[in-house]
C-alpha cells in the first residue's frame, strides 16, 4: 500500500532544542492512526509541520500520490491540497452563525475574487444542512456559533472539517473536557471518518486511545520509540520507562 | 428562492432614503436650488462631511471587519487629494496665464503660457520649472486616473511587503502611522515637487466653470459626495454581506484558523487594504475641491488616529456606523472649534472649546470603548430589544464562548 503522507528524517530545532530529532514515518490512504507521547515529545510539532505552521531544518514531508512535498507550501494551499486540523480547543467563528461557518468551510475556490462573486446555489445550501444534521446541529443553523455548548461546538469544528473534504485528518485531543457520552459519540465520528480518509488523532487519554483500537506510535524526544497496536507498544521496556511508568 | 439583497439588508435600503432625504432637503434649504437657508459654506461643510463618511466607510471595512486598524487611510485620502488639486491648480494657472499673455503683441507659444504657469504655480518655493510629478497635470483623466493608481499602488506594495512578513496587531499599526508619517514629511519638503507647506490652493475654482457661482458650484460637489457615499455604501454591504464578508469577520477573529480552511488570509487582507486605499482617495478626491486647500499636514498621522475614533465611536463592524460616527463626530467638531459653542465659567477657569474640545473628544473615545464598545450603533440593537449579555463569573468550560458560573445557575 502506498502512503498518504510520508515524513522522512525530519527534524527541527527551537533555539538549540531538538524539538523533532530525524522523525520518520508513513500513514496510508485510510487509516486511523493514534500518535501518543509525554509533554515535550514533539506531538503538536509533529502536526504543525505538516500543515506549514513550522518549517523544519531538514528532511521531507510528501503527501498524495503525485509525492507533492509540503515543505514549499503556504498554510492554506496545505489546506486546500487536503488537509485539514482540528485544534484542542474548538475554534469556531463565534461572532458568526453555524450555516455560515460550514459554508465557509465548504470544498470551493478559496481565492479572494471567486469568493466575492461567490453566491450559494440551492446544492451548497442543502450540503450545509445535511452536514449540520451529519454533526447533531440541524436546528441550531441559524444560531451564532457563539451561543453553542461547548461539545456543540466540538461538533460544529468537525462539521466544517467534512465540509472541507479533507484527505488527510489531524485531530489535536479531541476527546479533551468531554464527557463520558461525547467522548463516545467522538470515538464514533473519527472511526466513521477513517473508513473514507486518513486521520491522525493525537491523544493523552489511554483509555481514549484504546477504544479507537489502532495502530499506534509513541513519540519521545522527537522521534518514534514504538509503533503497532496499543497492546503491542504498551509492552515495551522503553515505552514504559518513558512514558506510562510516570503513570 | 433566495432572498434579494435588498430585503437580506434592510438597513442598505433605509441608509439610501436617509441620505436622498438629506440631499434633497439640503438642496431645497440652499442659496441656488431654494429658499437660501443654509449658507454655501455650511453645504460646502456638509458635502465634506459626506466625504468623511465614504473614507470612514473604507476605515470601518478595513478595521471593523477585516480587523487592521490602519493607521494610513487618511494619507491615501489626502493622496487622492493631492492628485485632483494638481490638475485643478494646473488648469486654473492656465486659464490665468493665457488670459494675461492675451494682451502681448504676439499670441503665446505653448512654451511660453508652460513657462507662465510654472513660475506662477512654483514662485512661492523658488522654483521656475514644472517637477516630474506634473507630467500628466494638463489632463484630466489622466490626473483622474491617478488619484486611483497612486494610493491604490501604494497601499498595494505596503500591503504586500507589510503582510506577506506577517505583520498583525498593534505592529502593523505602527507601521501603516510611520507609512503616513513619512509620506508627510515627504510632501512638508519644497523640493517634493507638490510645493510643500504651502501645499496646493484654490482648488475650490473650478476651470472651465469660471462663470458659474460658488453657491451653485457647492450644491454640485454636494450631490457629487452624496452619489459617491450611496454607491460606496452599496459597494460595502455588498462586500461584506456574503461569503467575501464572512471570510474578513474570520480573518478578524482568528486568522490562523482562517488559514487552516484554506484561505489564503495575505491576499484578502492585501485585497480589502487596497480596495479600501482607492475608495479613501476617490472621497479625498471630492472633499478637497470644496476645502479649497490641500497642506501635508492633512495626512499627518492624527488625521488617520481621528478616522479610527470616528469609527469607534459610531460602532465599528456596522456600516451604518461608521457613518453616524464620522457625521456625527466631524459635525460637532467643526461646532466647537468654529467658536460658536459658548464658553462654561467655573469661576476660577473658563472652559473655552476650542481648546478643550479635543480634551472632550479624547474623553468620549475611552468612555466608549470602555463603556459601550457598540459605540452609537450600538443604540439601535438597544431600540430593537437586542442586548448583549453582561457575562460575569469564571468560564464553565475551556472555550471562551463556553457558559460563565452566573448564567449556568440562572
Amino acid at each position: 500500500m502506498s502512503a498518504l503522507l510520508e515524513v522522512s528524517g525530519v527534524s527541527v530545532t527551537f533555539d538549540g532544542f531538538r524539538a523533532i530529532n530525524n522523525l520518520s514515518f508513513n500513514i496510508g490512504a485510510q487509516e486511523l492512526r493514534a500518535i501518543i507521547g509525554p509533554n515535550g515529545a514533539g506531538k503538536t510539532t509533529f502536526m504543525d509541520i505538516v500543515t506549514g505552521k513550522t518549517r523544519p531544518d531538514e528532511g521531507s514531508v510528501t503527501f498524495g500520490e503525485r509525492s507533492v512535498s509540503l515543505l514549499a507550501l503556504s498554510e492554506s494551499r496545505i489546506a486546500q491540497e487536503g488537509i485539514g486540523r482540528k485544534f484542542q480547543r474548538p475554534t469556531v467563528f463565534e461572532d458568526q452563525t453555524v450555516f455560515d461557518n460550514l459554508m465557509m468551510a465548504l470544498k470551493k475556490p478559496r481565492s479572494p475574487f471567486s469568493v466575492l462573486f461567490f453566491r450559494p446555489s440551492g446544492r451548497d445550501a442543502a450540503r450545509v444542512e445535511e452536514l449540520a444534521a451529519e454533526v447533531g446541529l440541524g436546528d441550531h443553523l441559524a444560531r451564532k456559533s457563539g451561543e453553542l455548548s461547548h461539545g456543540q461546538k466540538q461538533w460544529l469544528e468537525i462539521g466544517m472539517l467534512l465540509a472541507q473534504e479533507p484527505r488527510l485528518l489531524l485531530v489535536d485531543e479531541p476527546a479533551a473536557g468531554m464527557t463520558l457520552a461525547e467522548r463516545e459519540h467522538t470515538t464514533a465520528l473519527l472511526v466513521e471518518m477513517a473508513k473514507t480518509r486518513a486521520v491522525v488523532v493525537v491523544e493523552h487519554d489511554m483509555e481514549f486511545v484504546r477504544r479507537l483500537n489502532c495502530k499506534v506510535t509513541v513519540l519521545h524526544e522527537g522521534s518514534v520509540l514504538a509503533e503497532g497496536s496499543l497492546d503491542h507498544v504498551t509492552k515495551n521496556p522503553a515505552v514504559i520507562e518513558v512514558y506510562l511508568g510516570r503513570g | 428562492m433566495r432572498q434579494g439583497f435588498l430585503s437580506r439588508n434592510p438597513s442598505v435600503l433605509v441608509f439610501l432614503l436617509i441620505l436622498a432625504l438629506f440631499t434633497l432637503g439640503v438642496t431645497l434649504l440652499s442659496h441656488a436650488y431654494g429658499s437660501a437657508f443654509l449658507s454655501t459654506s455650511f453645504i460646502k461643510t456638509l458635502g465634506k462631511t459626506l466625504c468623511l463618511c465614504l473614507v470612514a466607510l473604507a476605515m470601518d471595512l478595513v478595521w471593523g471587519y477585516a480587523g487592521i486598524l490602519s493607521l494610513g487611510h487618511m494619507a491615501f485620502f489626502a493622496l487622492g487629494g493631492y492628485m485632483i488639486g494638481m490638475w485643478l491648480m494646473y488648469a486654473r494657472t492656465e486659464e490665468i496665464v493665457v488670459q494675461a499673455l492675451a494682451n502681448a503683441p504676439l499670441p503665446a507659444t505653448p512654451q511660453e503660457i508652460s513657462n507662465g504657469v510654472a513660475s506662477q504655480i512654483f514662485g512661492v518655493v523658488g522654483g521656475a520649472e514644472l517637477p516630474a510629478v506634473w507630467t500628466f497635470a494638463h489632463s484630466l483623466p489622466l490626473q483622474l486616473a491617478l488619484v486611483v493608481l497612486v494610493p491604490g499602488l501604494l497601499a498595494l506594495a505596503f500591503g504586500w511587503l507589510a503582510f506577506r512578513s506577517r505583520v498583525t496587531g498593534v505592529y502593523l499599526s505602527i507601521l501603516t502611522q510611520a507609512m503616513t508619517l513619512a509620506l508627510a514629511l515627504h510632501l512638508f519638503q519644497n523640493d517634493s515637487g507638490l510645493r510643500g507647506n504651502n501645499g496646493l490652493s484654490g482648488l475650490q475654482n473650478i476651470p472651465g466653470l469660471g462663470g458659474v457661482s460658488q453657491d451653485r458650484l457647492s450644491v454640485w460637489f454636494f450631490w457629487a459626495s452624496a452619489a459617491a457615499l450611496a454607491l460606496g455604501y452599496l459597494l460595502a454591504a455588498w462586500l461584506v454581506s456574503g461569503k467575501f464578508g464572512s471570510v474578513l469577520r474570520a480573518i478578524r477573529d482568528d486568522e490562523q484558523r482562517v488559514r487552516f480552511l484554506g484561505y489564503s488570509v495575505e491576499g484578502y487582507k492585501l485585497f480589502i487594504f487596497t480596495f479600501t486605499a482607492v475608495v479613501a482617495a476617490v472621497a479625498g478626491a471630492l472633499y478637497y475641491p470644496q476645502a479649497g486647500i490641500i497642506n501635508p499636514a492633512e495626512l499627518a498621522p492624527i488625521a488617520s488616529i481621528y478616522l479610527a475614533v470616528w469609527v469607534a465611536i459610531g460602532g465599528r463592524g456596522r456600516l451604518y456606523g461608521a457613518v453616524i460616527g464620522a457625521a456625527f463626530v466631524s459635525l460637532l467638531s467643526t461646532w466647537f472649534t468654529g467658536g460658536r459653542a459658548p464658553d462654561v465659567n467655573l469661576g476660577f477657569a473658563t472652559i473655552q472649546w476650542v481648546d478643550w474640545w479635543q480634551i472632550l473628544l479624547g474623553l468620549a473615545f475611552v468612555l466608549v470603548t470602555l463603556l459601550a464598545p457598540q459605540g452609537i450603533g450600538g443604540l439601535f440593537d438597544w431600540a430593537a430589544g437586542l442586548r448583549h449579555p453582561a457575562r460575569r463569573g469564571a468560564p464553565l468550560g475551556p472555550a471562551e464562548g463556553a457558559l460563565q458560573e452566573r448564567e449556568a445557575t440562572e
